[in-house]
């Protein structure tokens, strides 16, 4: 007879057959029942009505059949809570079972139960469990305190369970202290800065002590903690690294590795000229090595993490490249990670066994790793100068082979190396040249017309060449079509006499047949500096470009810092910070290594915001594992996005471009009929450096950007391609805005913007304009950008969904995640038709109050995950809180005033709103528009007195004082409402309704 | 930490769910077969992020093991005890099929609830938990008061992997140094890497509590020894010593004691277990030369030919060697000289096979090949993957020696001379590889 029958059994009736044999006498048939209980169970069906009959059959002395029954009782309780009291006796009575496992059992069991009723049972037989003679008792009785406290910490607190629990960190028994240790850090995730945890050279001596005797998953557990902790000085470093070392000879990887991060960690404080320091560094080589010979899944993660590390301290695995070279049989993801590393590790003394290797992997099967292997002889080309002759040479062999796409990366790459080593091996460009037909790709395409216009001189057929991608011009993606332009002008300025032709076909299809405002933009400019001062174009267009440099590709400095921190960890694993991974305040903590030797500042910074160039980037949580041979010049192939507002100066700037180029305009235009319209850079974030910075060369700007943010905002950029651009036409009010709603825009623009408005119209419902949701380069090529709307009491997200990618995305669903509000989609997304390559589609999405709720940090923050054919893809983005202003907020004036006195002082807040010229009926206007409400006027000395009210959609009231004084541009206002936690939301709304 | 962990089949049927943690809905059992078991391409990381959950995932034959969280939890040690879950899964009922772990799947929920809380996993040795876990339906009176402490304080204890009061008529350990020799050799014979990953594991059967001591020719031990004792002993031994690159040793192992004098002292589990694990790159030798030799006649046509040479002692023999030489994907036949043995063409698996049952040191024996092609119009060449080679040979590639294994049990009256000791070299290949 065998257990596996049970997962067959699907005739009808089951249940009512279950319950029967359920409540038989005979206790075999029992047993067997809640097996077949159990078995249901696990296969998803729902067998909750089975509810009582089950826990009847709890009062047993058969321990396996107690283990079911609170098996069962675990996952159906939450959906009986009134019945799971019926439990309550029986764990009680087992707390005080003379057999240590049975305590255990029941304590462990009902912490699992989140109800209510059975929690407040359990504070008792908890509080003897953790002061239990029996040390299994106590260690499972420290891992329920942490379950307590994800149920209900304020009783946690109450009940003095912290303490009991950080004395158990002194516990004479290892394994009691490590699982002490483990919920102890559990908890201190949750409440960042109580100092809960509370090392102390004391404490850390207990646990070091206890690392030696505990099973291998405690050694975990103290690790982690370790690792949080920062040490006094150089010496208290050392001597904690002294007794960590041994650990590194540990069989369990995971042992090994949060080793490593202690030791990575504290060894930022001693001095680099101490001798233990250059041991040290030796002592972590061979451990890293033999994580490679582990498991594939383990080597993953290792790899992942020897990536940080190797970024960190080179040092480390210099002498260790051939461990990197990668088998036939690893995995896929194993062999990519190989090879990132190997780069990083490439250096003029290993250069020609990587050469070597390279070459081989280009000749093997898939495809992901044969380009990222060309891509990767290319980066050794411009990272060691040396080898760059030997790198040509090979691409060279490569492109013969003529495989497809093996010929399109080498271009690509070998586009790289011309910018690095300019006039050296220019001699290849004929053979480039005659792959010309095989390119597909827009990539390789876009760099193939870059080496013709930029080598045009020499390349006698460049203008036939050039000439033969413009005649599908329209079908070409952005990025082709930008570089196409350029290489023209290029072409043009170089040898005027012979493409004059040429030069005013393409500025003609890109300024006149295209919808595209990038290419619309950069045409004109050529334009005008071709007609204006073909001189100075030439300075500008054939300008000399910067160099690029090799290591594009690292980390970002702040960022390699914290995940060094979290070495082992999904973040580690990820590259990204554990904020943008994990929901709630768990791990939103940043972390940071120690200062340097000498220097004993401290290191947990609450500070999350020192880390802003991290958390500012929209949470994105899949890693990103191709960009990191992202080539190094396409920055320009689409112009950069910045997300700020535009400078103040520009448009007065703009304007007098273009009276300056406006002149000769007309007569290189020729057979134009109608004037060009006047490119008001309305969409003006695009491309700044367009006009702003003429001496930089307009086609590839310098990718050696700086450190820190700006790098970030450049990259992005890049990648973004088009950006926000959805402008229809050069008259159109703006698509895309600044996206921060509480900068002022600059007088000037506004006038320039608020065309359509006109005058008079103060009523207008204010609604954000559109900003970058989800950027191209985060959703394998969709983009979407969005405002949310309230029109009649309905909540619209207004979303542009933009096809960047090179396939047809067809299959668009739309889901949130649990919000503040309960906001959820009323219907599905309405995309019928298959978005095609660069195609836009706008797309409204009505939504509605009642779905699931989930307190929010911010509070108007909204989690959202969108389908498609390719993938699924996850941004979140803030919704105003006048959404959510119902359109019957209007309170009666005794209601109101009795309200306010009702609700408690201690929930006002106050808040300023500066530089607002509105007087108090243009204020009090403008925020109708939004559902606020004023119900009474007064004026006092000269200052006016608002009262407002608005109604949140799911019954919660905001009252509001707001107060004008004519002349001071400062409204102070006052917020009351009964969840004080919305206040800051309704005062950032107020701010940007009063501002726009 | 873990927030639940599943386990389906290979169509993605859950055989086990146990979810650990309120953040982890119902829908993520879902999650994972439509987005990983049921993805239309092959998911290319062991590591999976669905709707801001993460899955961790294992394989063993065909059935998945997932890890699922919502937390930045230690991914090492996620995976690590994915291969723990595996390994006390067969310890309690053999292969991990699904015909087994439907059969026992009250087990193992018994097993998930002990070995794991609130997602933090807890002791995981066999050895204690089958003290406990049995699956006799034991009545909760059954152990004495004795046991029950005796049983919680192993659990917890600081030996938590060893029981007391074990008791043997004959004390008796088995001890085999198991080698993986790993090879990638250029066509022109240059050794682009090598190196043997080495195991030495063990089988004791020992009565008490005893206490282990280790010893092998750990270049830097027998310096240390030269050192202090006689130089001439000190340069004798010091040409067999072996340099290890790194070892890892079984929790039992003294890991401090070993970082400060470099001895391997523990108090072993009973029965067999894996006591270290160790790699060296130095000094390897080499058991098998393969040295190819491919010429492409015409497009239509290719000639192979295979030498492979034996590089150790004449008296010893090599088994089960096993040549395996890729052909390329559109060959339409081929004809077969081997000197020794038998080869073999597998068609479906693109390769030819050529088997060798024995042989000894310091020979040398080739096949030669003719493959006949058919002709494509694919521009692409063939890769030419490299030639791999199986073998097993008696003695350790990396060099490695036995030097002592003393055991003592001061509570029993049994000494280190009572105890047989057996001790076996076993060198088999790892990844061997020539290209060509």
């Amino acid at each position: 007879m065998t257990d596996s029958k049970y997962f067959t059994t699907t005739k009808k009736g089951e249940i009512f057959e279950l319950k029967a044999e359920l409540n038989s006498d005979k206790k075999e048939k029992k047993k067997e029942a809640v097996k077949k209980v159990i078995a249901s169970m696990t296969v998803g069906k729902d067998v909750s009505a089975l509810f009582p009959d089950v826990v009847n059959c709890m009062q047993t002395d058969n321990l396996e059949l107690k283990k079911l029954v609170y098996l069962y009782l675990m996952n159906y309780a939450k959906s009986q809570p009134d019945m799971a009291i019926m439990a309550v006796n029986t764990f009680v009575k087992d707390c005080e079972d003379p057999n240590p496992l049975i305590r255990a059992l029941a304590v462990r069991t009902m912490g699992c139960i989140r109800v209510d009723k059975i929690t407040e049972y359990l504070c008792e037989p908890l509080r003897k469990c953790l002061k239990d003679e029996d040390p299994y008792v106590r260690k499972t009785a420290a891992v329920c305190v942490a379950k307590l406290h994800d149920i209900n910490a304020q009783l946690v607190e109450d009940q003095g369970f912290l303490d009991t629990l950080k004395d158990l960190i002194s516990d004479s028994n290892p394994m009691v202290v490590a699982n002490a240790v483990a919920a102890l850090s559990e908890i201190a995730e949750s409440h960042p800065n109580s100092n809960l945890l509370d090392l102390n050279p004391q404490t850390i001596n207990k646990l070091l002590t206890a690392l030696n005797e505990c099973t291998e998953w405690g050694q975990i557990f103290i690790l982690d903690c370790l690792a949080n902790y920062t040490p006094r000085d150089d010496r208290e470093s050392q001597s904690i690294c002294e007794r960590v070392t041994p650990r590194l000879s540990h069989a369990n990887s995971a042992v090994v590795l949060s080793a490593v991060k202690v030791l990575m960690k504290f060894m930022e404080m001693l001095p680099k000229d101490l001798d233990y320091y250059g041991t040290l560094l030796k002592k972590l080589a061979p451990p890293l090595v033999t994580l490679l010979s582990a498991e594939p899944e383990l080597q993953y993660v290792a790899l992942r993490n020897i990536n940080l590390i190797v970024q960190r301290r080179p040092e480390i695995l210099k002498h260790e490249m051939k461990v990197f070279f990668v088998k036939y049989n690893d995995p896929i993801y194993v062999k990519l990670e190989k090879l990132d590393i190997m780069i990083r590790l490439a250096s003029q003394a290993n250069i020609a066994q990587v050469l070597a290797e390279l070459k081989e992997y280009a000749t093997e099967v898939d495809v992901d790793f044969v380009r990222k292997a060309v891509r990767a002889i290319g980066r050794c080309a411009i990272k060691v100068e040396q080898s760059a002759e030997r790198c040509v040479s090979t691409l060279l062999d490569l492109i013969q082979t003529k495989v497809n796409y093996v010929v399109q990366e080498a271009i690509v790459v070998i586009k790289d190396i011309f910018r690095k080593y300019p006039n050296k091996y220019e001699s290849v460009i004929a053979t480039l040249c005659e792959n010309l037909d095989s390119l597909d790709e827009p990539e390789a395409r876009a760099a193939m017309i870059w080496i013709v216009g930029e080598y045009a001189e020499r390349i006698d057929n460049a203008d036939e060449l050039l000439e033969s991608f413009l005649e599908g011009f329209h079908d070409e993606s952005t990025q082709v079509q930008l570089q196409l332009l350029t290489a023209i002008v290029k072409l043009f300025l170089k040898k005027p006499t012979e493409t004059q032709e040429l030069v005013q076909q393409v500025l003609s299809l890109a300024t006149q047949d295209s919808d595209n405002p990038d290419l619309r933009d950069r045409g004109y400019i050529y334009w005008r500096l071709l007609s204006t001062d073909p001189v100075a174009a030439k300075e500008v267009v054939l300008a000399e470009k910067p160099l690029i440099s090799e290591e594009t590709d690292l980390i970002e400095p702040t960022l390699l810092e914290e995940l060094i921190c979290h070495i082992g960890t999904l973040a580690s694993v990820y590259h990204k910070p554990p904020s943008a991974f994990v929901e709630g305040s768990r791990g939103v903590q940043h972390k940071r290594l120690p200062g340097s030797a000498g220097s004993g500042e401290s290191v947990e910074s609450p500070d999350t915001g020192s880390a802003a160039g991290v958390s500012e980037a929209p949470p994105a949580v899949i890693p990103s594992q191709g960009d990191l041979l992202e080539d190094l010049l396409n920055l320009d192939l689409t112009p950069p996005t910045t997300t700020g507002p535009p400078p103040p100066a520009s448009s007065g700037m703009q304007m007098g471009a273009m009276d300056l180029l406006g002149g000769g305009l007309d007569s290189l235009m020729g057979d134009e009929s109608e004037p060009p319209p006047i490119p008001l850079r309305t969409d003006t974030p695009q491309s700044p450096q367009l006009p702003h910075q003429s001496p930089s060369p307009p086609d590839y700007s310098p990718t050696e950007v700086g450190p820190g943010d700006h790098a970030g905002l450049v990259k992005l950029g890049g990648d973004l391609g088009g950006g926000p651009a959805m402008g229809t036409g050069f008259g159109a009010p703006p698509a895309a805005m600044p996206a921060s709603f509480n900068v002022p825009v600059s007088g000037g623009l506004d006038d320039l913007f608020d065309l359509g408005g006109g005058v008079g119209m103060p009523m207008g419902v204010f609604n954000p304009p559109k900003t970058v949701w989800l950027p191209a380069m985060k959703a394998k090529g969709l983009e979407i950008s969005g405002t949310f709307v309230r029109r009649a009491g309905v909540i619209q997200m207004e979303m542009t969904l933009t096809n960047k990618a090179m396939s047809v995305m067809t299959d668009f669903a739309i889901q949130f995640n649990r919000n503040s509000f309960g906001l959820a989609p009323a219907g599905p997304l309405q995309v019928l038709t298959p978005l095609s390559p660069n195609q836009s589609i706008e797309a409204a999405l009505p939504l509605s109050t009642v779905g699931p709720v989930m307190k929010m940090e911010p509070l108007n923050n909204l989690q959202v995950a969108v389908k498609n054919n390719i993938d699924v893809f996850y941004f979140s983005c803030q919704y105003p809180i006048s959404m959510l202003f119902a359109e019957d907020g209007k309170m009666e004036r005794q209601v109101f005033l009795a309200t306010w006195k009702d609700i408690p002082n201690d929930n006002e807040s106050q808040f300023q709103i500066k530089d607002c010229h509105l007087n108090s009926d243009a204020a009090s206007n403008k925020l109708q528009g939004s559902n606020i409400f004023t119900i009474a006027k007064r004026t006092v000395e000269g200052q006016d007195m608002l009262y407002q009210s608005m109604k949140l959609t799911n019954g919660i009231w905001v009252l509001a004082e707001l107060r004008v004084q004519a002349g001071n541009p400062n409204y102070t206002i006052s917020l009351k409402c009964r969840a004080p936690e919305v206040s800051q939301c309704v005062f950032q709304n107020y701010e940007m309704v009063l501002k726009n | 930490m873990i927030g639940g962990l599943f386990i389906y089949n290979h169509k993605g049927e859950v055989l086990i769910s146990r979810v650990y943690r309120d953040d982890i809905g119902r829908n993520a059992v879902d999650a994972f077969r439509v987005n990983v078991i049921h993805a239309r391409q092959q998911v290319r990381s062991p590591v999976s992020n669905i709707a801001r959950t993460s899955f961790f995932h294992v394989k063993r034959s065909n059935i998945w093991l997932a890890a699922v969280t919502k937390q930045n939890v230690n991914a090492t040690m996620v995976f690590e005890f994915l291969y723990k879950m595996c390994d006390v899964m067969a310890a309690y009922f053999g292969k991990i099929s699904e015909e087994n772990v439907k059969n026992n799947f009250v087990l193992i929920y018994e097993l998930l609830d002990e070995i794991l809380d609130f997602g933090y996993p807890q002791n995981s040795e066999t050895g204690a938990l089958k003290t406990f876990i049995t699956q006799q339906g034991i009545k909760s009176q059954h152990h004495s008061k004795e046991e029950q402490s005796q049983i919680t304080s192993q659990v917890t204890g600081q030996i938590g992997w060893r029981r007391e009061g074990i008791k043997y008529r004959r004390n008796e350990l088995f001890l085999d140094v198991l080698e993986s020799v790993n090879l990638l050799m250029s066509p022109q014979g240059q050794v682009l890497s090598a190196h043997v990953s080495g195991r030495v594991v063990m089988k004791s059967y020992l009565s008490g509590m005893p206490e282990c001591k280790f010893g092998m020719n750990d270049k830097i031990v027998i310096d240390k020894q030269g050192k202090t004792g006689s130089t001439e002993d000190g340069a004798k031994s010091g040409k067999q010593s072996i340099a290890i690159d790194d070892c890892t040793f079984h929790q039992c192992v003294r890991l401090s004691k070993f970082d400060s004098e470099r001895s391997i002292s523990f108090i072993p589990p009973d029965g067999d277990y894996e006591l270290m694990r160790y790699r060296t790159t130095k000094d390897i030798i080499l058991p098998f030369r393969v040295i190819p030799l491919v010429r492409e006649v015409g497009r239509t046509k290719l000639e192979v030919k295979v030498v492979i040479k034996s590089n150790f002692k004449s008296s010893l023999l090599a088994q089960k060697i096993e040549v395996r030489i890729p052909t390329p994907l559109n060959t339409s036949g081929v004809q077969l000289i081997c000197m020794k043995g038998k080869a073999k063409y597998k068609a479906s698996e693109n390769a030819i096979v050529w088997k060798v049952k024995r042989m000894a040191g310091m020979k040398e024996s080739q096949i030669s090949a003719e493959i006949e092609l058919l002709p494509t119009n694919d521009k692409k060449k063939w890769a030419r993957p490299p030639i791999s080679m199986n073998f097993e040979v008696p003695f350790a590639p990396s060099g490695l020696k036995v030097r002592y294994l003393k055991v003592f049990e001061p509570k029993l009256n049994y000494s280190d001379h009572d105890v047989i000791k057996w001790v076996r070299y076993i060198g088999r290949s790892g990844i061997y590889e020539t290209r060509c």
